[in-house]
């Protein structure tokens, strides 16, 4: 194997201010007296990227009085122009792709290749095909004469802090509802950056509002007496949660939760694509992804064949620098998030699993982890039941279809799974019977505007995206 | 009555010929018409019926869980028309449930409901779910599943208990229903036995719903909860956040008195549907 040389993204396309205040009613305004302050950092580095305005009560209740003044005149604008305020802003965002991606990156830790070809693309994508909705919701099939909810709260997570403003900011405006969106208080910044080009989009003011803050502010946001919707993506601790607060009130509620996703290998699989999957399943994005396919199931005839191949392939992953267009798996997102995949992998070993790592030289700075397996994993195991959202998969065996299905059921969640055969039949019977919202039959990971996804169980409820997305705001 | 002075054996002689043979009023759970464990029985107009227990609702939620699969499993063409059967069915009882109290216009709505729905078993696929043309070389498709168990407070009208039981089976789903009116619901129990109904895909048991209904909105293994029949909004709320420990979904009481007579639209199906959308690469 030879050594790539290497290729970093330039950092100078991204112009990060050294403070940022809350976006409220189209202006940025420092936090109140209730607030605060927090510094966002590069988790590669460690690097402090700015200081962020922390929102308390206060800030909560003016971002949600300026969401409500302008919900009545942006309802009542025509759809065809709400439409077109949505197109603008997919077209900035098409603009702005390279600069927005460089700024994921550093704040987030993923790899620039991913935040290049897969985020950007995908966010711009949700903007186009939802402002095709709202001039047409009567035609959504949830009734003659849909109607905007009103104030939306929304709580997003760390992990695609970009995509998931998409999927939640998108269809609430397209349906006519205004927004009050919390991004992660470890990766602000893209969603201050989309603040802005909602003020380029020339976006009235107070339909899309922004307060950074923890897990407080968020609270405070979802228990808001005037908000009439709450959209949440997140683990399903804090889900349950929100679910008991909103709990006898008439807010309407989303929730996109956890996963411990079954990637189910048959031995007719073609084995070098489902190992590519298999690879993409849990090492992209860190395997910080609620649907990641955190179990690998794999028939017991092709289990050393595929083992084999798979640390073959494991072996030639890059590590490192996300903002090297090489980079296979960046860095961990917060110190928080490492110490909870260290801990739980900790007890994979001294729960008998059995650990391999592909030798790997990390960075000195930052929060790294090397992309693990653990090989002997029995369904008692902790590693095999608890969500880890991080680059680290458990390896289990299966003889017959309906032990497959039985061992990739036996979870509370029911977000997603994979299957790889060739046998068509063979997919189509294992579809039906996983219990799981997104089934990826010899593929992984996959996403777009059109199609909708969410989870059975306690993976939450709702589905985002697609026509089956809008319905979460309309009444 | 005017006093007589003849002797009280007289009154015996004027039974009548035939005694009348009395119906026991009992629970509903996996096909089968249990007493209540608990041995419990509550005067309903005079009769008793049967007061179901915590430990009732558990064998119910059982008795709906081993149903529910082969359920979802059976063609959506026979689900249709086993809902047809029990309107047919009630449509035959028509008087017994008029000597209930039930208006003969309700049972004739409640008939026509069953219909309505039955037709609804192959349809809602169609209209809820189908290809998403995704900007890449897949084949992506979305369809709607049932949620699994779902517990049930009834309202207390007869359209009503149709009302609710109808969209959440028409799909697959298995239910555990806390009935209002017992009589008429162990009636349409009847109804439901002999109307080639599954065992365990309707459940229902008589009593006070306060009572069983928390230990529904807790129980791990039931995945969605009705609140349709619940009229007290602090209860609501209390088995709301009950059902979030294993998130549930919750159909929420409604705002006002509901119409049952009006069209209910879709949502009393999909709101207890899951969509399961799966990609599939398509090439040469």
């Amino acid at each position: 194997m030879f050594e790539y040389a290497p290729a970093p993204e330039s950092r100078s396309v991204v112009d990060i201010a050294p403070s940022y205040g809350l976006f409220i009613n189209g202006e940025f305004v420092p936090a109140s007296s209730s607030g605060g302050v927090f510094k966002t950092v590069n988790p590669a580095s460690e690097e402090v990227l700015a200081e962020v305005a922390s929102a308390g009560a206060e800030d909560v209740d003016l971002a949600v009085a300026a969401a409500r003044r302008a919900f009545g005149p942006w309802s009542a604008l025509p759809g065809a122009e709400r439409a077109k305020y949505l197109f603008r802003i997919a077209r900035i965002i098409q603009e702005r792709s390279r600069e927005l991606a460089v700024l994921e990156s550093l704040d987030n830790g993923k790899p620039i290749k991913e935040s290049r070809d897969v985020d950007l693309p995908l966010v711009a994508a949700y903007f186009f095909y939802y402002a095709g909705w709202a001039d047409k919701l009567a035609y959504a099939g949830f009734g003659a004469n849909p109607q905007p909810l009103g104030v939306a709260a929304q709580v997003i997570p760390w992990n695609f802090p970009l995509m998931m403003l998409a999927w939640k900011i998108a269809p609430a405006l397209a349906a006519g509802n205004t927004v009050v969106l919390k991004p992660a208080e470890t990766t602000p910044l893209s969603a201050l950056f989309f603040a802005d080009i909602c003020r380029q989009a020339d976006l009235p003011p107070g339909v899309v509002n922004i307060i950074t803050g923890a897990g407080e502010t968020g609270r405070t946001l979802v228990e808001h007496p005037d908000v009439n919707k709450v959209a949440f993506t997140g683990s399903t601790e804090v889900g349950r949660q929100i679910a008991r607060s909103v709990a006898g009130t008439r807010k309407r509620l989303t929730l996109e939760l956890g996963g411990k996703a079954a990637n189910i290998v048959f031995d007719d699989a073609p084995i070098d694509q489902a190992v590519e999957g298999i690879v993409n399943g849990i090492f992209f994005n860190q395997g910080h992804v609620c649907c990641a396919g955190s179990r690998l199931l794999v028939q017991e005839s092709a289990y050393d064949e595929v083992l084999t191949a798979l640390k073959r392939r494991m072996a030639t992953l890059r590590v490192g620098d996300p903002l090297d267009k090489n980079t296979d798996i960046g860095a961990i997102n917060s110190a928080a998030q490492l110490a909870r995949i260290r801990e739980l992998s900790d007890i994979g070993a001294s729960e008998g699993a059995e650990r391999w790592s592909p030798p790997c030289e990390l960075p000195s700075q930052g929060f790294w982890f090397a992309p693990t397996i653990f090989t002997g994993v029995t369904q008692a195991h902790r590693i095999a039941r608890e969500e880890i959202f991080g680059p680290v998969l458990s390896v289990l065996t299966f003889r017959t279809p309906d032990e497959a299905i039985e061992k990739a059921n036996n979870t509370p969640y029911g977000l997603s799974a994979g299957v790889w055969t060739e046998k068509g039949s063979l997919i189509l019977a294992m579809a039906d019977k996983l219990r799981a919202g997104v089934v990826w039959a010899n593929t992984f990971n996959k996403f777009d505007p059109t199609s909708p996804f969410g989870g059975y169980k306690e993976s939450g409820y709702g589905r985002e995206g697609g026509r089956h997305g809008l319905e979460a705001y309309l009444a | 009555m005017p006093k007589s002075d003849k002797p009280a054996k007289v009154a015996a002689v004027t039974a009548p010929a035939r005694l009348g043979v009395r119906k026991t009023y009992k629970l509903y759970i996996g096909g089968a018409f249990p007493r209540s464990e608990s041995g419990r029985t509550y005067l309903v107009d005079g009769d008793n019926v049967a007061l179901a227990s915590r430990k009732d609702a558990r064998d119910a939620v059982v008795a709906a869980r081993k149903a529910q699969p082969k359920w979802a499993g059976a063609t959506a063409y026979n689900r249709g028309q086993v809902l047809y059967r029990i309107a047919e069915m009630i449509e035959a009882r028509r008087g017994e449930f008029v000597t209930l109290g039930v208006p003969a216009t309700e049972v004739d709505a409640a008939v026509d409901r069953w219909i309505w729905y039955a037709g609804w078993s192959d349809k809602i696929a169609q209209v809820h779910g189908g290809a998403n043309p995704v900007a890449g070389p897949f084949f992506n498709i979305s369809a709607p599943e049932p949620t699994g168990v779902v517990g049930v407070v009834a309202p207390e009208s007869f359209l009503g208990l149709v009302s609710v039981i109808a969209p959440a089976i028409v799909t697959g789903n298995t239910v555990v229903v806390l009935a209002a009116s017992p009589q008429v619901a162990v009636t349409l129990a009847e109804v439901l036995a002999t109307s080639d109904v599954p065992g365990g895909v309707v459940n229902i048991l008589t009593g006070h719903a306060a009572e069983t209904a928390p230990w529904l909105a807790s129980h791990d293994d039931v995945n969605a909860l009705d609140l349709t029949g619940v009229a007290d909004t602090g209860l609501a709320a209390d088995l709301e956040r009950a059902a979030a420990g294993n998130l549930k979904r919750v159909l929420r009481p409604p705002v006002d008195t509901p119409d049952f007579t009006a069209d209910p639209g879709l949502h009393p199906m999909t709101a207890l549907l899951e969509t399961k959308t799966v990609w599939h690469p398509k090439g040469f």
